[in-house]
């Protein structure tokens, strides 16, 4: 098995990718994970299918509707790059953000069975010992959600690895930018004697897959022993 | 610093309307059956639960006040809550647990090490609240509160969730605290022998009323009140040891003038004693049985005069209250109307009551 330079930039910018994708969406995932657990308000539902919808639609349909809004002409595309000089689709930013969108749903799950996991009695304990909100999130509330928090990450990851509708209606297949390694996979099958190639990368996306699902369960596990949990399944 | 409380609030089911005082100093326990509002009671002192109407003062400072709309934080009201389920934080050692509430508080005068000894915590400290047992668990809780530096502590049944040997474990270090820290308490109970253990005050409260409220060793004794109704109804009585009698294996304690025999324990002279008699060991006698007294084994006999009675009726009993003579303490007795009428004993009338020293349970 040997690989071109073109295939370690693949996977080098998909690891790039990915960790953008995860670094911007776990604050928001976080974010929208403690409104649906903690936060009684009008269009709470209407949040929660939001987040979830890009599970349920179909990644070309995700990735479309993102050309839409940050596309060039798209109402916020057009504002980035009037006022920010940002494009977003076509580049390696857009594939970060249609892998933000398309994970998203599975991160704000997993903090979020892990927020509702914690007994709101303890912020509770910690509001009569002296702690306002923002001491209790950090000192209590986020501690307690940090093994679904850690799932949420590593979980979130593997899974931008393997992106693909979204991300190719969103940003192309451009090598080097936004060519990462399943849209690599895509064009090596596409092309004439590209099998070969094929297979290695698709060994690498497995090994990678393998290796995230197996740190996500350890992690997890150690996590809640340390919290006097049974593990969160 | 007095504690006034006053909340009115409807439930869907029930209806609060609790007005009481609580003195500045010692342990107000709300005694009633679940159900009676004592929770609700506690949580809004607390500012967890914000009632329809509600005003809590502690001395000068107004905690919540729902006619000018104040409303003090919880995290600003310095007011320490023990919970029933303990509340540890799971992810912090039992010395995390602890510092908690310190780091975030004032300068006060409770030491982490002197609450360390006075609940006898120092092995757990590096422990996870996992691995504690659940009396180990409530003296972490409590010794989190009391670090917080409270002007109030408010307890929820501390003990409710502990089975009877870890509640006798538990019972000391809570008198202890009691002696050492006199920090104002506000203690939830149902339990009968905590609240004779622990209470000076007693907030009685039935369905979201307040039934009575004053020191434990006058409503112990009033024959009126739902407390008397029990089983194990008995009079409270605070004394003082005055010393072992010679040639003998009880020592003698004091209510005023009035002196009682009872078993030795940890106890010396000149110690504060705590004593529960209760009702039905009372024996009650015509004044001029004490000759015949010296011949029976009864070790106590209090001179008194009657000072109200009460039906008792499903146990086809009346209770009796007892004034004595030679204190201010009152005591309770429950026997049948059949043996009052053969004595011809009604209100007013002189009596001799007689405790054996065995029916009679110390506290120290």
């Amino acid at each position: 098995m040997s690989f071109s330079d073109e295939d370690i930039q693949a996977i080098r910018l998909t690891l790039a990718v990915a960790l953008r994708a995860v670094g911007v969406g776990l604050p928001l995932a976080i974010g929208a994970a403690f409104a649906l657990s903690r936060c009684r308000f009008p269009g709470r539902a209407l949040l929660g299918a939001l987040v979830h919808m890009p599970m349920v639609l179909p990644p070309v349909v995700t990735g479309w509707l993102l050309l839409l809004l940050f596309g060039v002409h798209g109402p916020v595309g057009a504002l980035l790059e009037r006022a920010f000089g940002v494009r977003l689709a076509f580049t390696t930013a857009g594939a970060a953000l249609a892998c933000t969108v398309m994970v998203f749903p599975v991160m704000v799950r997993a903090v979020r069975i892990s927020l509702d996991a914690a007994d709101p009695g303890l912020e509770q304990a910690a509001r009569s010992l002296g702690a306002g909100p923002l001491d209790r999130l950090f000192s209590i509330t986020l501690p307690l959600a940090a093994p679904g928090i850690l799932v949420a990450v590593i979980v979130g990851y593997a899974t931008c690895l393997g992106e693909f509708g979204a991300v190719i209606t969103f940003a192309a297949s451009i090598p080097g930018q936004t060519r990462t390694l399943p849209l690599a996979i895509y064009a090596a099958l596409q092309s004439p004697g590209g099998e070969a190639r094929a297979a290695s990368l698709s060994l690498v996306s497995m090994g990678l897959a393998l290796a995230g699902l197996l740190a996500a369960e350890a992690c997890g596990r150690a996590l809640n022993r340390r919290l006097g949990r049974a593990p969160i399944r | 610093m007095t504690l006034s409380v006053a909340i009115t609030h409807r439930f869907a089911d029930s209806h609060l309307d609790i007005r009481f005082e609580a003195p500045e100093a010692g342990i107000t326990a709300l005694f009633g059956r679940s159900g009676a509002g004592k929770s609700s009671v506690l949580a809004a002192v607390g500012g967890l639960f914000r009632p329809d109407a509600c005003r809590v003062a502690l001395g000068e400072t107004i905690l919540t006040d729902s006619a000018t709309g104040r409303f003090v934080q919880p995290e600003r009201r310095r007011v320490g809550m023990v919970f029933q389920d303990s509340r540890l934080f799971p992810h912090l050692t039992v010395a995390g647990n602890l510092r908690y509430g310190l780091r975030r508080a004032p300068p006060g005068p409770i030491g982490f090490d002197a609450v360390v000894e006075l609940l006898g915590i120092a092995a757990l400290l590096a422990r996870r609240p996992h691995s504690l047992s659940g009396g180990e668990r409530q003296r972490v809780a409590i010794g989190r509160a009391l670090l917080a530096q409270p002007l109030l502590l408010l307890m929820d049944e501390p003990l409710a969730s502990l089975d009877d040997e870890h509640r006798g474990e538990i019972l000391p270090y809570l008198a202890r605290l009691h002696r050492t820290l006199r920090l104002p308490t506000l203690y939830v109970t149902h339990a009968m022998d905590e609240l004779a253990r622990l209470a000076d005050h007693v907030v009685l409260l039935r369905a979201g009323q307040v039934v009575a409220s004053g020191p434990i060793d006058e409503l112990a004794a009033r024959a009126d009140l739902p407390l008397a109704r029990r089983d194990d109804a008995a009079a409270v009585l605070d004394v003082r040891v005055l010393g072992s009698e010679p040639g003998r294996t009880l020592i003698r304690v004091g209510s005023g003038g009035a002196h009682l025999l009872v078993r030795p324990g940890a106890a010396t002279s000149g110690d504060r004693l705590r004593l529960r008699i209760p009702a039905r060991e009372v024996i009650l006698a015509r004044p001029q049985a004490a000759a015949l007294a010296t011949q029976t084994s009864v070790q106590n006999l209090l001179a008194g005069h009657i000072r109200a009675l009460v039906d008792d009726d499903p146990a086809r009993a009346v209770l009796v209250e007892i004034t004595l003579d030679d204190s201010a303490a009152v005591l309770l007795a429950r026997v049948t109307r059949d043996a009052l009428d053969r004595l011809g004993l009604g209100v007013g009338a002189p009596v001799l009551a007689m405790v054996k020293s065995v029916a009679i349970e110390t506290m120290d």
